[in-house]
């Protein structure tokens, strides 16, 4: 287990961390989520020891590691753009901590193949990482990382220099990876979506404070407040309150909107609202709309029910909320 | 850009042009007038005591400059790109000065430092003389090639960050390992062509040693006083030619050297 105590860091003018504490339990994956400059590499990079502290302490393991160096601290870092040893092999590059402790050499080289069978990588041991794609660097760093038993395995963005098919496939790997070797994990990402398919517990950060901490479900339903709404999923304003836009009905009835919008109750009422544009994402169809008031939000509805009103821009739809989901409304969020 | 054909082929006549009459003909030139009376008489006169002598005095002052201007040329370099301390502006000038500075007032310069009279003059009552010696030829050659491993290797430097390094860190290896098996595998390109060129420069190098060296022949000339002592003082025009070719010779032999090894090394 990870222990993080008031960590309080600057650059300068700049607060990187503002007297963050978090506990992330052993054997979980938690990922740290928040826009950029929230603080959430630099909250990995103390844990890991590259980045010292001002004030505060880190413990891992139950043993406080503040002052001692990323040598010294068992852990396994993956960086975002690799950090591929260039002039090394891939087997090299993944036996280099191994070597580094002078295991002996048959140990070493089971290791690394294991690891590399493990990675996805068997029969790459000879190359260099410049003959390697950019998803196979990362399960190389990977394999790096993991050779040395960390304690912890800290992954700062580790699939944000990879694209958008890549990135699916090495995050569904990753969760995959994590049920089968069970180290405590720790992921940094500004992807919401990221956060949400991989990680069984996130942290939200914001301007170098913890927003929310809770299992990805509680976080999205129960948000602590606007913030953690509009960064966890996508969110439209409506009548002044923050709602889901799958939240969003549409009715060409304006009584029939009505009558349903009161069984819900807490919502922002009926708006009468235009029809911008309708964009068909696949299974889902999102419709771009513009309320009378002059406020415009998007609602996001399923096929059948977009093909049922056969919405076309120009057309008057009435819009309401199917569940209250602005924070104020809701049950009081999980506790930090 | 797209430029019309007479107008490229116009470019790259003059351009050629240019090279041939500065570059290649006067080396040409060189070697025709080595070579012309045979090769006999061209080893016999770069296997004069005297050339002897001035050949191995250059090779041993390039084997004392090349390893101090690797070892501190890769400490400024690491220390410019990583560092952050105040002065760093100062330095990084500092280390461009020699090229700024003409070689025969770094030789007077020298003269004045550690000549007798000199602020560090005092040395030479203790039985080391610096001036009309191998020190200060060693000096003076070190002060004109500071600057070429230094301003290799920092590009490279920047360019490969410090993410290998801290990856390296994470995996246990300690701050001399990293350098060892991370940093110096890393810089080893621009390392070897700042050493390409410091020995370059060392071997050629005139203005600055001449200030410094007694120039004796057979005893304290390098192969550039060679060539110039019997150009001017002995008017041995031949052996001058001859001289200067084995100068040549040397420094082309040290950038195909280089060039092999590291393709060698490379390929592995």
């Amino acid at each position: 287990m990870i222990s993080v105590t008031g960590a309080r860091k600057t650059y300068g003018d700049f607060v990187a961390l503002d007297g963050v504490s978090l506990d992330i339990p052993a054997g979980s994956l938690t990922a740290l989520l928040g826009p950029s400059g929230s603080g959430k590499s630099t909250l990995l990079r103390a844990i890991a020891g590259l980045e010292g502290l001002d004030h505060g302490r880190v413990g891992i393991g139950g043993t406080d590691v503040t002052g001692i160096p990323p040598q010294k601290r068992g852990i396994g870092f993956v960086f975002q753009h690799y950090a591929a040893f260039k002039h090394m092999t891939v087997r090299d590059n993944v036996a280099f901590g191994l070597t580094i402790r002078k295991r002996p050499k048959a140990e070493i080289a089971r290791k690394v193949d294991d690891l590399l069978e493990i990675v996805g990588l068997d029969g790459f041991q000879h190359r260099y990482p410049a003959q390697l794609s950019g998803g196979q660097r990362q399960r190389m760093a990977l394999a790096r990382a993991l050779a040395v038993d960390p304690e912890v395995l800290l992954l700062d963005e580790p699939f944000g220099a990879l694209d958008a098919k890549v990135r699916a496939d090495l995050r569904q790997w990753l969760r995959r990876l994590h049920d089968e070797v069970h180290v405590t994990t720790v992921l940094v990402t500004h992807d919401q979506e990221e956060a949400l398919e991989v990680a069984d517990r996130i942290a939200v950060l914001n301007k170098g404070a913890i927003e929310q901490v809770g299992d990805p479900v509680s976080l999205y339903d129960r948000p602590a407040n606007d913030f953690v709404m509009s960064f966890l999923g996508s969110v439209a304003r409506l009548g002044g309150q923050l709602v889901r836009p799958h939240d969003i009905a549409l009715h060409r009835d304006r009584e029939r909107a009505q009558q349903l919008d009161a069984r819900v109750g807490g919502g922002p009422g009926v708006l009468e609202a235009s029809v911008e544009r309708v964009v068909r994402l696949g299974f889902e169809v999102r419709v771009d709309l513009r309320a009378d008031t002059g406020e415009r939000f998007a609602a996001q509805l399923t096929r059948a029910e977009a093909d049922a009103l056969s919405l076309e821009p120009g057309d008057t739809v009435f819009a309401h909320t199917v569940a209250p989901t602005n924070p104020a409304e809701a049950e009081p969020a999980l506790a930090i | 850009m797209r430029t019309s054909t007479p107008a490229r082929l116009g470019l790259r006549t003059v351009a050629l042009a240019y090279l041939f009459v500065l570059v290649a003909v006067p080396i040409v030139l060189i070697l025709w007038r080595t070579f012309e009376p045979g090769l006999g008489t061209f080893v016999d006169s770069v296997r004069t005591p005297a050339a002897i002598s001035a050949l191995n005095l250059s090779l041993l002052i390039v084997a004392i400059v090349v390893p101090l201007n690797v070892v501190f040329g890769v400490a400024t370099a690491l220390a410019l790109v990583r560092g952050r301390f105040p002065g760093k502006g100062v330095l990084q000038a500092v280390v461009d000065l020699p090229f700024a500075v003409s070689p025969i007032v770094v030789g007077v310069s020298l003269i004045l430092l550690w000549g007798a009279g000199g602020w560090f003059g005092g040395v030479e009552s203790l039985g080391f003389q610096v001036i009309f010696g191998l020190p200060g030829m060693v000096i003076a050659t070190l002060f004109v090639t500071l600057p070429f491993v230094v301003r290799e290797v920092e590009p490279v430097l920047h360019e490969i960050g410090t993410e290998q390094e801290q990856a390296a860190s994470t995996l246990g290896a300690s701050s001399w390992q990293t350098f060892w098996r991370i940093t110096l595998p890393a810089i080893r390109w621009g390392l070897t062509y700042g050493v390409v060129l410091t020995i370059a420069r060392a071997l050629g190098e005139f203005g600055a040693v001449i200030m410094v060296s007694s120039g004796f022949p057979g005893v304290s000339q390098t192969l550039t006083l060679l060539v110039h002592s019997r150009y001017i003082d002995d008017h041995n025009t031949y052996g001058a030619y001859a001289a200067a070719t084995l100068l040549m010779g040397l420094a082309v032999a040290t950038l195909l050297g280089m060039t092999l090894l590291d393709r060698k090394r490379s390929t592995r």
